[in-house]
């Protein structure tokens, strides 16, 4: 009984899969002519609607206060997330297993 | 961040966005957004402050939201039938699970970051994307999420209708914004039904993602670790034991 079972459900996610696989595979090609039909381009909507209705009442969107898009400056950026980032994190990793932990055992054994 | 990196690679910027940008909105409409943002801001401040002083592990949580939200917000998806892209905003996941006055903050440092490093949004429009992805998004999604469940509707329905209106929210509400700062004499409704129907091919098909995405995440977290819901008060203990 219990094989049966399990085939049954190694069949379902088999089936899962499939429908999975064919519906990115439609979806694709779905997309296909679309972008052909827009010449490659997926405008967001902050340009096919915000931008386009703002510029129609006189309003023009300005350059951003940091233009990252210069060269490899977005590079540098993400290069100085992710330092600044990772020492945070492990600065409060430290703090929570650390320097916290005896702290937090205490409470536990008191509780207990 | 390595997600943000990858779409940083795919889709250069200008990211394919939904945020007004920097320099759409008049000066004195931008101020009073960021009036009516700064009074939720800081009452989710002091949430976020007054809950982390007993819960220690609350403060990674919102850490792991706020890059959730971060990655969520700016992850454009092309919608085949409108041929452009937009993407969903991550706040009715962060206001069922945070709660909505700390999905405020956490989609304020996410559109801080945006406009100022991702030419996604803007410094000056920071208020009134704040209200329009923040409050909105957050509110829209916690209340509906809360009055599905006071009447017994199943989790993965609550989670599914509150992503979808907490993201067409975010968008009635950045229609509001648009239409208030650019009218001039022209009457209010007649510029804002226009924008809020240009929005519609590309949103309406977004909204059911984002529900889907929400109804996931909730269906996932209750399968795998409940007493995550449990701690953020979004399934009550005797749920769980059911």
């Amino acid at each position: 009984m219990k094989l049966e079972v399990k085939s049954l459900d190694s069949g379902s996610k088999i089936n899962k899969c499939l429908f999975l696989c064919v519906a990115i595979v439609l979806l694709s090609f779905s997309l296909q002519p679309l972008a052909f039909s827009s010449e490659g381009k997926w405008p967001g909507v902050d340009e096919s609607v915000i931008e386009k209705y703002a510029k129609e009442h006189g309003r023009e969107p300005q350059q951003p206060l940091i233009n990252t898009d210069q060269g490899d400056l977005l590079l540098f950026v993400f290069f100085f997330a992710g330092a600044a980032g990772g020492f945070v994190a492990g600065y409060y990793w430290r703090t929570l297993t650390i320097e916290k932990a005896p702290q937090i055992n205490k409470e536990e054994q008191k509780t207990i | 961040m390595l997600g943000a990196l990858g779409m940083s690679v795919g889709f250069p910027a200008p990211l394919l966005a939904m945020h007004i940008s920097e320099g759409i909105l008049p000066f004195h409409w931008a101020a009073l957004w960021f009036g009516v943002a700064v009074p939720f801001v800081a009452y989710g401040i002091w949430r976020l402050k007054t809950i982390s002083k007993n819960d220690i592990a609350f403060k990674p949580l919102v850490g792991l939201m706020a890059a959730t939200v971060f990655i969520i917000s700016c992850m454009p998806v092309p919608v085949p039938m409108a041929g452009t892209c937009s993407h969903p905003c991550g706040t009715g996941i962060s206001g069922i699970l945070l709660g909505p006055a700390i999905s405020v903050v956490v989609a304020a440092v996410a559109l801080l970051i945006q406009a100022l490093f991702l030419a996604h949004g803007g410094f000056s429009t920071w208020g009134a994307n704040i209200v329009s992805m923040g409050v909105m998004g957050s509110f829209a999604g916690y209340i509906t999420f809360k009055a599905l469940r006071s009447v017994r509707a199943n989790l993965a329905v609550a989670g599914f209708i509150a992503g979808l209106f907490a993201d067409w929210a975010t968008y009635i509400a950045t229609s509001v914004e648009l239409t208030s700062g650019i009218k001039g004499d022209l009457p209010f409704f007649s510029l804002f039904w226009k924008i809020l129907i240009a929005f519609i091919p590309t949103q309406l098909p977004l909204g059911v993602l984002e529900g889907a995405m929400t109804a996931g995440v909730v269906v996932l977290l209750q399968k795998k670790r409940p007493d995550l819901l449990v701690r953020m008060k979004v399934l009550k203990p005797e749920e769980v034991a059911a």
